[in-house]
């Protein structure tokens, strides 16, 4: 693998930051102005991130070195295959929600747009650091970014309800940093003297077995945002969001920068060699288990749309991380391309919840008879995301589901390959009946006049729905990212 | 001239006090002007300082010419030009505030005196930074305690003046057991310079006299600094203090009052005295801890935002303290670096409550609903201010928290690190509840839920003036600059650390 | 035994007055007796000083000039250490000035609340 130099990393992650005082000074009098930087901002970045694609496809890790807090300490850049899998996936949708959010942000009149996209841009910045990050340090520190710069759209309504969900979101996220991520680094550090990622982990060799396994609970405790059970409930309680916000940050740029994060940590602070020389990957799986299952069940007793969706994606995200617990080679690729085929199935649920929000003023589930019929495209783009998350063929979350099985199977872990199917099965039970009741179920008299939402909502939802569908046929950028992590992993 | 420059960063504020008084009866006082100037000044002599001492090594300069031991010796080494640059900064900052708050909270008639005593109290703070003699530090410790009573007297509120009272008690108290301690040292080896006793004191570490006396400099200074369980006088003397005393008090008395801990710890009884002949590393892991514990656990349930910020600063000495104890370079490190950062972060909090006061006389919590429209560079300020003191990283406050707990595992002493991360849990919690409130809560007469486009707007921004927000505002930059730039900090801190250590 | 006692009296006589002292800052109520206490403190750690400048039969220390130049000096043996004197000199004005200062804020206190009790003095502002 050979290492070059370049400073694309930091210019993507300026980009956002440039635009802030664009955005801020456009402020409220100009909406158009401010949302226009906006856009420029999202698709200048992404297209930093995808000129870094040809380079590192070809084996090249670009690193940047920014500054040293102190010795020991460094603000240190490096994208590889699986940095820029993740920056990639997190830019391309910052556009497409950037569009939707000026649809939704629009009919709903919402106070405080400017702030809403100031801390966007921000929390966009905080999840491309994460992804770029090569150190434990750096990647803490974009973590900690990403919470704080959130927590102001959570809070959007300003509600009583917001608010309390707000303070769920940020003491659990906040605190599951501050009290298990950061004494897992301290304890690293004072193990390895290093918190450089690399392919073959750093702590191998170090320290006891009981050394390793303590730091690793307190890793996949401490990493909050990975919502793995006990530490999911600020998942659902994030949910007062306004729906552009749940749909980036929390389909995408939180949730996945947690699993990433958790990702690293496994791969290339512990190494796969060290975790299944303890046990330890074998342990997580179960764990990450027993999440997908019992999130599945209570995604099933939710009425609530939205609700319903973050459970749903409490349960996907641990696909992941099973994905990478399974260490091998067919799961770790699995888990690791289920991150971009549940970005873009969820993101399309979630988009499709706000334009129903829009159109008719609905959100639970029981209300939502019939409604096919008044916006037949929400609801048919609701219907292949499903089918997506679902693991239906021709759907990208049909690949990624087919690795974690054959992972699961090259692991000789029958139990797990069970889990996958029961979730699948039970994934179809908690989506399939909210589209069966929107174009069969009895439309409520109420709702005679309801039609679809303006075009910057529904246009992004028919996209991300394509998109989803493309990914099967077509997921070769995505693909040998992948293979390419799991390459240099495995060495070979 | 530059070779006196140990004696003018005292003399100059000292004299500006009396230049003040002298012109009191005239026409041009101008005495906020002479204060600025004066602690300016200061600022940047101790920056040349650090910068001569960083270069060449310490400067030792005899009062009068007169050769140390029998005459008064000031050294600037490593670590006083490293205080007494955070101090006389501090100083200097919270002084180009005062120009509009202290009017206001003094009244017209008042400002002389209080300029007078401000000074004052400065000059009694940088001279205990740059002495190297111990009676002498008795001296200024109490030229700069009396100046402070008398300004915590000043607050606008009537409870303010039994503050002062007990504030003096206790504090004198504290300094009269200095006084014993220096005079044990004094029968004991005949000498009151710092270098000289730390070259005769070896000899007779085993003797009782000596001991006591260091339990008596422990004491004594811990009283000073409000270290748990000497702290009932803090809450009450920070918390009614006028605004501009409130940041000085809180951000220079009391860390100096630990400096003056760590010379007597570290320059006159040697790390050999302190770490292997007493348990002091035991009484001070148990005093920092359980200080950074309560202190934070009482700041929880105060409704007054001063007195929530002085409780605070309760268990941030515990902080200090707790890096003495791991007795390795480290975690002293961390202590210095938190010395630095407490001081810049809590003075610039205290200031925005000063402001606050200033513009709005609020200052329960509770009422504080929708601020964050009002003034909302203020409360930018408060809000990476309370950031830093979190030690979310990017800010000093985590390169503190982060040498503290590699230092304890350092020392093997991981059951401390649960301690100082719950320390921060609960520093972001009662901070996240001022956030919270300020931002995110807005007035009753609003009503909640939606609002029409614009309405939020419509809250008239009310800003404190420019020379209220700046201060605030650079000391919480500098927290940022020198949270990324952190190798100086540290490094500053390192060279300190080293020294007070004793090693190469 | 007794001699030990005796031999240290100064010392003895200094922590029962500083007890003393301590004893009336801690019990009394009212806020001049407290700083007559606080005071009682303070001298007793200026004797604790003084006494132990105190040598029998000695002389000042005196070096005699002739022409700029030292011609006799009084032996250190012969000589009371006039040190602990000069800073007590010092600390006296220190406590002096605490006291002022302190003064002043009992009238101060006494303005305000129209008494020096400290029982009396409300907890909260009203």
């Amino acid at each position: 693998m050979e290492t070059v130099k370049s400073i694309a990393p930091i210019c993507a992650l300026l980009v956002p930051l440039i635009a802030i005082p664009f955005i801020a000074l456009a402020g409220q009098r100009r909406p158009n102005v401010r949302e226009f930087w906006t856009i420029l901002a999202s698709v200048i970045m992404f297209l930093i991130v995808a000129s870094m694609l040809p380079r590192v496809q070809g084996g090249e890790v670009i690193e940047y070195q920014l500054l040293t807090l102190f010795p020991g300490l460094d603000l240190n850049f490096r994208v590889d295959a699986f940095g820029l899998f993740f920056g990639l996936v997190a830019s391309f949708l910052w556009i497409i929600t950037s569009f939707y959010s000026i649809g939704y942000m629009r009919s709903f009149n919402e106070h405080a747009q400017t702030r809403y996209y100031i801390c966007f841009a921000i929390s966009l910045f905080g999840a491309l650091g994460v992804a770029f990050a090569a150190n434990l340090i750096t990647i803490l520190i974009f973590y900690e970014i990403l919470t704080l710069s959130t927590y102001p759209l959570v809070i959007h309504e300003e509600t009583p309800e917001a608010i309390k969900g707000a303070r769920r979101y940020l003491t659990y996220l906040l605190g599951t940093s501050i009290a298990f991520n950061l004494p897992a680094i301290f304890l690293t550090y004072t193990v390895a003297q290093t918190l450089e990622f690399s392919n073959a982990g750093i702590l191998a060799g170090k320290a006891s077995p009981l050394m390793i396994a303590v730091i690793f609970i307190l890793f996949i405790a401490g990493i909050g945002k990975s919502a793995m059970m006990p530490f999911h409930s600020w998942l659902p309680a994030a949910m007062v969001a306004p729906t552009p916000v749940s749909a980036l940050l929390h389909a995408v740029a939180v949730v996945k920068a947690g699993v990433f994060t958790v990702l690293r940590v496994v791969f290339h602070v512990f190494g796969i060699d060290l975790l299944s020389e303890i046990g330890l990957g074998t342990a997580l799986a179960y764990f990450a288990s027993f999440t997908i299952i019992v999130a599945s069940i209570m995604a099933l007793k939710q009425d609530n749309l939205k609700l319903r969706l973050a459970y749903s994606t409490v349960s996907q995200l641990s696909y992941i991380v099973l994905g990478a617990s399974l260490l091998s080679g067919k799961g770790m690729m699995g888990g690791i391309l289920h991150i971009v085929m549940h970005a873009f199935g969820k993101i399309t649920l979630f988009f499709c919840a706000g334009s129903i929000l829009i159109a008719v003023k609905r959100k639970n589930i029981s209300e939502m008879s019939g409604i096919g019929k008044k916006i037949p495209i929400t609801m048919f783009a609701f219907f292949l995301g499903a089918l997506s998350i679902i693991g239906f063929p021709p759907f990208g979350g049909f690949l990624s589901k087919w690795y974690l099985v054959l992972g699961s199977l090259e692991a000789n872990q029958i139990p797990i390959l069970i889990v996958i199917l029961t979730s699948s099965f039970l994934n179809g039970a908690y989506f399939l009946p909210i589209v069966y009741r929107a174009f069969f179920g009895e439309l409520d008299e109420k709702l005679n006049d309801a039609h679809e939402a303006s075009s910057w909502v529904v246009v992004p939802l028919v996209l991300t729905a394509l998109i989803s569908m493309v990914l099967f046929f077509y997921p070769q950028p995505f693909w040998r990212l992948a293979a390419l992590t799991v390459k240099g992993l495995t060495g070979g | 001239m530059a070779e006196h420059f140990p004696i003018l960063v005292v003399i100059i504020p000292i004299m500006a006090s009396f230049i003040i008084l002298l012109l009191w009866r005239t026409k041009h006082r101008y005495e906020w002007h002479i204060t600025t100037a004066a602690t300016f000044l200061s600022f940047l002599i101790s920056l040349s300082l650090l910068n001569t001492v960083f270069l060449s090594g310490p400067i030792r300069y005899w009062l009068g010419g007169w050769e140390p031991p029998w005459g008064i010796e000031y050294v600037v080494d490593s670590f006083s030009g490293y205080v007494l640059v955070v101090v006389t900064l501090v100083s200097f900052v919270t002084s180009v505030f005062a120009a509009k708050s202290v009017k206001k909270e003094a009244g017209e008639g008042r400002t002389v005196s209080f300029f007078a005593l401000y000074s004052l109290l400065a000059g009694g703070l940088y001279g205990i930074i740059v002495t190297g003699d111990l009676f002498n530090l008795y001296v200024f410790l109490e030229i700069s305690s009396l100046a402070g009573y008398a300004l915590v007297g000043v607050g606008k509120k009537k409870r303010a003046i039994v503050a002062s009272y007990n504030y003096l008690i206790l504090g004198t108290i504290g300094a009269t057991l200095y006084l014993i301690g220096v005079g044990q040292l004094y029968i004991m080896t005949g000498t009151l310079n710092m270098a000289d006793l730390s070259q005769k004191l070896p000899a007779i570490f085993e003797s009782k006299v000596i001991i006591a006396a260091f339990a008596l400099f422990i004491v004594g200074l811990s009283i000073k600094m409000a270290l748990f369980p000497f702290h009932a006088w803090l809450p009450d003397a920070h918390g009614l203090a006028p605004s501009v005393i409130s940041p000085i008090l809180s951000a220079c008395v009391i860390e100096v009052a630990a400096y003056a801990m760590m010379r007597v710890m570290f320059t006159v009884y040697t790390p050999a005295f302190v770490f292997k002949v007493v348990p002091a590393k035991e009484v001070f892991l148990l005093g920092g801890g359980v200080a950074m514990l309560v202190g934070s656990y009482l700041t929880l349930a105060q409704t007054d935002i001063k007195r929530m910020l002085a409780y605070s600063s309760v268990g941030q000495m515990g902080y200090i303290i707790l890096g003495l104890s791991f007795a390795n370079h480290t975690g002293l490190v961390g202590s210095i670096v938190h010395i630095f950062s407490h001081a810049i972060l809590k003075a610039s909090l205290f200031l925005v409550a000063g402001s606050l006061i200033y513009k709005t006389g609020i200052t329960e919590i509770s009422r504080l609903k929708g601020m964050g429209k009002k003034m909302p560079l203020s409360m930018a300020t408060f809000t990476i201010g309370a950031l830093g003191m979190i030690g979310i990283p990017l800010t000093t406050g985590f390169i503190s928290e982060w040498k503290l707990a590699l230092g304890a595992l350092e020392a093997g002493k991981w059951f401390i690190v649960p301690v100082i991360l719950l320390s921060a849990l609960l520093n972001a919690v009662y901070f996240g509840r001022v956030i919270e409130i300020v931002w995110f809560k807005t007035d009753e007469e609003e009503g909640h839920g939606h609002k029409e486009i614009g309405k939020h707007e419509k809250t008239s921004i009310d800003e404190a003036p420019l020379s209220l927000v700046l201060p605030p505002f650079i000391l919480v930059s500098l927290s940022i600059i020198f949270g990324i730039g952190a190798f100086i900090p540290v490094t500053l801190a390192e060279k300190a650390a080293s020294m007070l250590l004793g090693m190469p | 035994m007794i001699d030990y006692v005796v031999s240290k009296s100064n010392y003895w006589i200094y922590v029962v007055l500083m007890m003393i002292g301590f004893y009336a800052m801690i019990s009394k109520k009212n806020l001049i007796r407290k700083l007559i206490g606080l005071n009682i403190f303070q001298t007793a750690v200026i004797l604790f000083f003084i006494s132990t400048g105190v040598k029998k039969g000695a002389t000042i220390p005196i070096a005699f000039h002739e022409k700029g130049e030292i011609i006799r000096a009084i032996e250190a043996l012969q000589y009371t250490n006039p040190l602990p004197h000069v800073l007590m000199l010092t600390a006296i004005v220190v406590m002096i000035s605490t006291t002022g200062v302190a003064l002043s804020i009992v009238i101060k206190i006494y303005d305000a609340y129209k008494t020096i009790e400290e029982d009396e003095i409300p907890d909260k502002e009203e």
